[in-house]
């Protein structure tokens, strides 16, 4: 009995050894983030490798939001962002529902093509599409970068939701149907709400998408009024010496709401994506 | 007008599959099948109106023109880059969602919140400021070797070798998170009863993970280790924002940001279609081989 408690007693040592490292590991690029941002602007290049700095101020935020067109990209950021998410979700949740229900001309080359376009290369579509909106004259317009991003993130969004809807018991609609109920009203009342998981793990990876992204709107959108922020972010750090604090204290905004979005939502992301890729 | 039960379906399936069919449509099938006249053609930057088909020259080009870098030096570099980002992906993340998932870990919820934060961080932030801890003079990671370990400071940024192993080091990073979630999910799913029944028969730890975790958790394993694979194989943001788009010299390139360079820098469309296309047939075959390989060895099993 001695042994075994002993064993036990390594074993939880070993444990929690491991889960504290790799959490300093995953945490402390973050601190240095927020490093950086509360750093003077004498110490912005420092050789210290204190946690945080002397003289910790908050000139960078105060500079980031009064000095800087800050809020204006927060605006671009969050209204991009939410015609992203929106599109998403009507699209993802109603082809997704199509794919699982319905039998139709060109269902099963559909759905491949789903899987399929997780291979392209990021130019495959990037590349095309770039030349295309460039015709259509929607270089430098919000309209052209929510194509983009909506075009890149609804295939694993529909694949997504289509998956979910396959757990989704048939019987449950033909109750509906029994008790008179059409089948927009199935669709709405029933079914919609019973896939609310999958809906969450669409929005949030739709809204991630568009709210981090860079390469694609660094091409796109030209002008400093329309930025998003991440390309603004980029523009602090292209300047790493005097402007290296502005870049810590826009990381640490454009972080927040993410991070809080994901961790709130981690206990549905276990379960959809696991569910999802069973499917798969 | 009242519509029949019948008719009533009928336009239920239409309004329900015509987005999807339009969606699909102008975002997979067009693009698609525009790339492929694009690799077929000679457009860039000089024949941007008057582009014409050329056949397969674009193709040959790839496989044959002297480029800087070198085409096949950058291929086997993003196989070296996919190959050791998955690894330790999968077995950081697997490993630790065994530790986390013992019955007897206090604070479970608190560690998986830190864990997950590489995930969660946006990438470009992620790229950048790992960019920013590999700087020569200033970076976290040298004046740790300088000041705790008295070691010399590495070149981290300047020299092809150093640079790939930066942008390595930050893609394992923020990609275990990913595995270890996974991998959560599927142990979570084991019922308990099997591993009683192994305790009853006095299996040890290991013959325990052997004969009922590994095998149990394959099946979810496999395809998010496909999809990681893919995803690894085709990431450019970490590649083009550590190395600041291939620096020093253009030696620090994947396939990917390869055929970006070529066709956002430098105009060449068609070359860039071409390559595009040779990545995407690297990739389907590789998929389609490893998933059917994986279904072959597990009914093998079971």
């Amino acid at each position: 009995m001695m042994r075994s408690k002993s064993a036990t007693m390594v074993r939880l040592t070993a444990s929690y050894a491991v889960l504290v490292v790799f959490a300093i590991i995953a945490f402390y690029p973050i601190l240095q983030i927020i490093n950086i941002s509360l750093r003077p602007a004498d110490r912005l290049l420092s050789t210290s490798l204190e946690l945080i700095p002397e003289n910790a101020s908050l000139d960078n935020y105060q500079e980031l939001f009064t000095g800087r067109p800050f809020l204006v990209w927060l605006g671009n950021s969050t209204f991009v962002a939410f015609v992203v998410t929106l599109t998403g979700v009507a699209l993802a949740s109603t082809t997704g529902y199509a794919f699982s229900r319905f039998s139709f001309a060109g269902k099963k080359a559909g759905l491949l093509s789903l899987l399929v376009t997780q291979m392209f290369p990021a130019t495959m579509l990037l590349l095309p599409m770039y030349i295309m909106l460039v015709k259509l004259h929607l270089i430098n317009t919000y309209l052209g970068i929510v194509i983009m991003y909506s075009a890149t993130a609804l295939p694993f969004c529909i694949w997504q939701m289509k998956g979910y809807y396959d757990t989704i018991p048939v019987s449950l609609e033909e109750a509906g149907r029994i008790d008179g109920a059409s089948q927009f009203q199935i669709f709405f009342r029933i079914i919609l709400p019973l896939a609310s998981p999958a809906l969450v793990i669409t929005a949030l990876f739709s809204f991630m998408a568009a709210w981090t992204e860079y390469v694609v709107a660094a091409q796109i959108l030209q002008d400093t009024e329309l930025w998003t922020l991440p390309v603004g972010l980029k523009s602090f750090e292209s300047n790493m010496t005097s402007e290296w604090g502005l870049y810590g204290a826009a990381s640490v905004m454009v972080t927040i709401p993410v991070v809080i979005l994901f961790l709130s939502l981690s206990r549905w992301l276990v379960s959809g994506l696991t569910l999802g890729s069973v499917k798969g | 007008m009242t519509l029949s039960n019948k008719a009533r379906r009928r336009l239920m399936i239409f309004v329900m599959v015509a987005p999807a069919f339009v969606v699909l449509f102008g975002v997979v099938v067009y693009p698609f099948f525009y790339n492929v006249v694009l690799s077929l053609s000679n457009m860039s930057l000089l024949h941007i109106r008057d582009w014409k088909i050329i056949g397969f020259d674009q193709y040959v080009k790839v496989f044959t023109e002297p480029s800087q870098p070198d085409f096949y030096l950058v291929f086997v570099k993003t196989i070296i880059w996919t190959v050791v980002n998955v690894v330790f992906h999968v077995t950081i993340g697997v490993f630790l969602a065994l530790v986390l998932n013992q019955k007897d870990i206090r604070g479970k919820g608190l560690f998986r919140a830190i864990l997950v934060l590489p995930w969660a961080v946006p990438q470009l932030i992620v790229a950048l400021t790992w960019r920013g801890m590999f700087n020569y003079e200033y970076g976290a990671i040298n004046l740790m070797l300088t000041q705790w370990l008295g070691v010399e400071g590495v070149q981290w940024l300047r020299q092809p070798l150093e640079a790939f192993l930066a942008v390595i080091i930050t893609n394992v990073w923020l990609g275990f998170p990913f595995m270890m979630i996974i991998a959560l999910g599927a142990l979570q799913s084991i019922p308990h009863d099997l591993y009683e029944a192994a305790d009853i028969d006095g299996a040890s730890w290991f013959h325990k993970l052997r004969h009922i975790t590994v095998p149990l958790i394959r099946p979810v394993m496999i395809p998010a280790i496909t999809l990681g694979t893919i995803w690894t194989f085709n990431n450019l943001n970490i590649v083009w924002l550590v190395s600041n788009a291939g620096e020093p010299g253009d030696q620090t390139h994947l396939l990917v940001s390869f055929v970006y360079k070529a066709a956002f820098n430098f105009y060449r469309y068609g070359y860039g279609a071409a390559l595009s296309m040779i990545i995407f047939f690297i990739l389907l075959a590789f998929s389609l081989t490893f998933m059917r390989r994986s279904n072959v060895t597990q009914n093998v099993y079971s």
